[in-house]
């Protein structure tokens, strides 16, 4: 294609530019330029005028550079040109290869050079990226819109703290225990809606996630309510990562005759739940090259030919809902551990919204993008805590532009062909 | 010859409205048999009804000597019948590779590269495509893969609604010659189509629906010459 002449029409520019100058006022204006001051106002409005400013000039050098044909050839790049799956031919392998095992060296290192403060944010990161798996398999796979998912993640947790406090079981019993009880949850959940779509499903799986903090904020004789219950540590072969071990038991620090430190218990958790991270993430690379995987891909694309293919619909949506929620419950032990206390409101509606948006930024389907967006959207509000006034504001923008630009998520969901077999098939 | 599949006296309603009304027709081992009528005719529900959705309200279906009119739609796939549904219905985010696979769902993977060999040799547009996605593919590819994904799962019974649905003239030729040389291999198929005039030419017998009752039935042949056809569904010439 020979490169055309690409006439700049400024009149439109600065049309856009002032359109934009107006539309920041009236955003802007009331928050930035009315300062409130005791019982009067205070009008400010040189502050506005620099934020209204600049966002013409940026507008204006934004439409000029989309009309240049560097700028076409950007939007273009960065537009959504086809929907569904990338189909790679057979037998491809990525460039990027060398990047999964460098990735599990670097996260074994972690602990061992990281700060117990950025340790302790990395478990919270690993701890969303099981939450977005779990959930990627519900909603990015089997095209199940659920709204309720934090409620598998609360009785992960709370199975944790009700096992410790009510049957005496540990960490360890209750990490198989709790993912098989929200298992059955899950199908408890899957049962009802297996005739919904869309809207109303959103809203029945809402429905439950309210419903189980509800249960767990006003069941004080199980669950001490709002106050919360006290969690477990891990331990390490029997022995305990606190300062004094209770009746019968050794301190791991004095039985390697070390001297005592906070840290061991963050980075044991740390190595256990990558452990269980890789695990989740193999299962689940598994899972999407059988039947069962393809069968949930082919539920969201089209429920009305499964049936007429024979497909057990009951089955295949019960096990989406299922493995997923199992997931979640196991998301849920590893942060009540990691807290060392459970309460009720850490299990609202925003954390379900946070992971969708985990799942959606990430793109619906794709593993590598959900572990990515589960670290951007966790550890980054951490690392930029003087910005915490504002992070919702940036929440909101990053959902908008990776609407505008990509609406398929971050990485789109690929799928290798077929390769073409031996014998039978040339 | 023996009955494959028999609908006896068989009612469907949708709420109050009656769709099919004592319905009786056989499909006999080997045959092609077809079932005409105009649209809203009942010819859909019927062919559904064996999936049991919508469940029928009064009489029997019997395959193989059995009442399937109760069973579960993945116990009759997993028994040997296989559909081609209206509109095609194909994944279309899937390759065809992938479609075709979804096609072994009722009977497992056990025979699925030996079976995705004979339908690329069967349809070699499709080998073309295998690993293209299949909503890229043209209309009567598409009408290909749904054919094709039906007989993944090694039916007994053959049953597709309406192939022709949207293609053009020359396409539906094409569609019909294929399903000779799948009707050769022994197939038997179940047929239910508008394109009357192609339908029965291909028909060994053919079934006319009307309102949701059997009007008349007959061999391909009779039906293509009867009159009353001629003028309803054949244009009058």
């Amino acid at each position: 294609m020979s490169q055309a002449v690409v006439s700049i029409n400024y009149k439109k520019s600065v049309i856009d530019a002032v359109i934009a100058g107006l539309l920041a006022l009236i955003v802007f204006g009331p928050i930035v330029g009315i300062v409130l001051d005791g019982y009067d106002f205070n009008a400010e409005p040189e502050r506005l005028m620099w934020i209204v400013l600049t966002v013409m000039a940026g507008r204006l050098a934004a439409s000029v550079f989309f009309q240049t044909s560097k700028g076409a050839a950007f939007l273009y790049k960065h537009s959504s040109k086809e929907e569904g799956v990338h189909v790679l031919p057979p037998g491809h392998k990525s460039k990027l290869r060398w990047i999964i095992p460098l990735t599990i060296v670097i996260a074994l290192l972690v602990p061992f050079i990281a700060s117990k403060y950025i340790l302790t944010v990395v478990i919270l990161g690993l701890i969303y990226v099981l939450l977005g798996l779990g959930l990627n398999i519900v909603v990015g796979l089997a095209g199940l819109l659920d709204l309720g998912f934090v409620g598998f993640y609360a009785i992960g947790a709370y199975g944790l703290a009700l096992g410790y406090e009510h049957l005496g079981l540990g960490f360890w019993s209750m990490l198989p225990i709790s993912a098989i009880i929200a298992a059955i949850f899950g199908a408890i959940l899957g049962f009802p809606v297996l005739r919904m779509h869309g809207d109303y499903l959103a809203i029945v799986t809402l429905g439950f996630g309210e419903i189980i903090r509800l249960v767990l904020t006003n069941w004080t004789e199980v669950t001490q309510g709002p106050n919360g219950m006290n969690a477990p540590l891990p331990t390490f072969f029997g022995m305990e990562f606190k300062r004094r071990a209770s009746e019968g038991h050794v301190p791991f620090h004095e039985f390697f005759g070390i001297p005592y430190s906070s840290v061991y218990k963050y980075i044991f958790i740390y190595l256990v739940l990558l452990l269980v991270v890789l695990g989740v993430l193999y299962v689940k690379k598994r899972l999407t090259k059988m039947p069962i995987g393809r069968a949930w891909e082919a539920l969201r694309e089209d429920e009305i030919a499964c049936r007429s293919l024979g497909l057990n619909h009951v089955l295949v949506k019960l096990s989406a809902f299922m493995i997923g929620a199992s997931t979640g419950g196991l998301a849920g032990v590893f942060f009540a551990t990691y807290q060392g206390f459970v309460n009720p409101s850490s299990f609202t509606f925003f954390e379900s919204a946070l992971i969708l948006a985990i799942v959606v930024l990430g793109g619906m389907g794709s593993t590598l993008g959900v572990v990515i967006a589960a670290f951007v959207l966790t550890v980054a509000p951490e690392l930029l805590r003087e910005f915490a006034d504002y992070r919702v504001l940036a929440f909101g923008m990053l959902m908008v532009l990776m609407m505008i630009w990509k609406p398929r998520g971050l990485v789109r969901m690929t799928r290798t062909g077929v390769e073409q077999r031996e014998g039978n098939v040339k | 010859m023996s009955s494959l599949m028999e609908f006896k006296e068989v009612d469907v309603h949708y709420g109050p409205i009656q769709a099919l009304k004592k319905v009786s027709l056989s499909v006999n081992e080997g045959e092609i048999v077809t079932l005409i009528g105009a649209n809203g005719a009942g010819k859909s529900t019927l062919l559904m009804s064996i999936f049991g959705q919508p469940r029928i309200s009064s009489g029997e279906i019997i395959y193989r000597g059995e009442d399937i009119s109760k069973k579960s739609s993945h116990y009759v796939a997993s028994h040997g019948l296989a559909q081609s549904p209206e509109g095609r219905r194909i994944f279309p985010g899937m390759s065809v590779e992938e479609n075709l696979l979804m096609g072994t769902i009722p009977i497992g993977m056990d025979h699925a590269e030996e079976d995705m060999r004979k339908m690329f040799d069967l349809f070699p547009r499709l080998e073309e495509r295998r690993n293209q996605r299949a909503s890229t593919m043209s209309g009567g590819e598409q009408q290909m893969l749904a054919i094709a994904r039906a007989l993944m799962s090694r039916p007994k019974l053959l049953l597709l609604d309406e192939p022709s649905l949207g293609l053009a003239p020359i396409i539906v030729k094409q569609i019909f010659e294929i399903l000779k040389d799948v009707a050769s291999t022994g197939m038997t198929i179940f047929l239910v189509e508008q394109n009357a005039n192609h339908a029965l030419k291909l028909a060994d017998r053919g079934y006319v629906m009307v309102n949701g009752e059997i009007r008349m039935s007959g061999t391909g042949d009779e039906l293509l010459v009867n009159p009353e056809v001629r003028e309803a569904y054949l244009g009058g010439h």
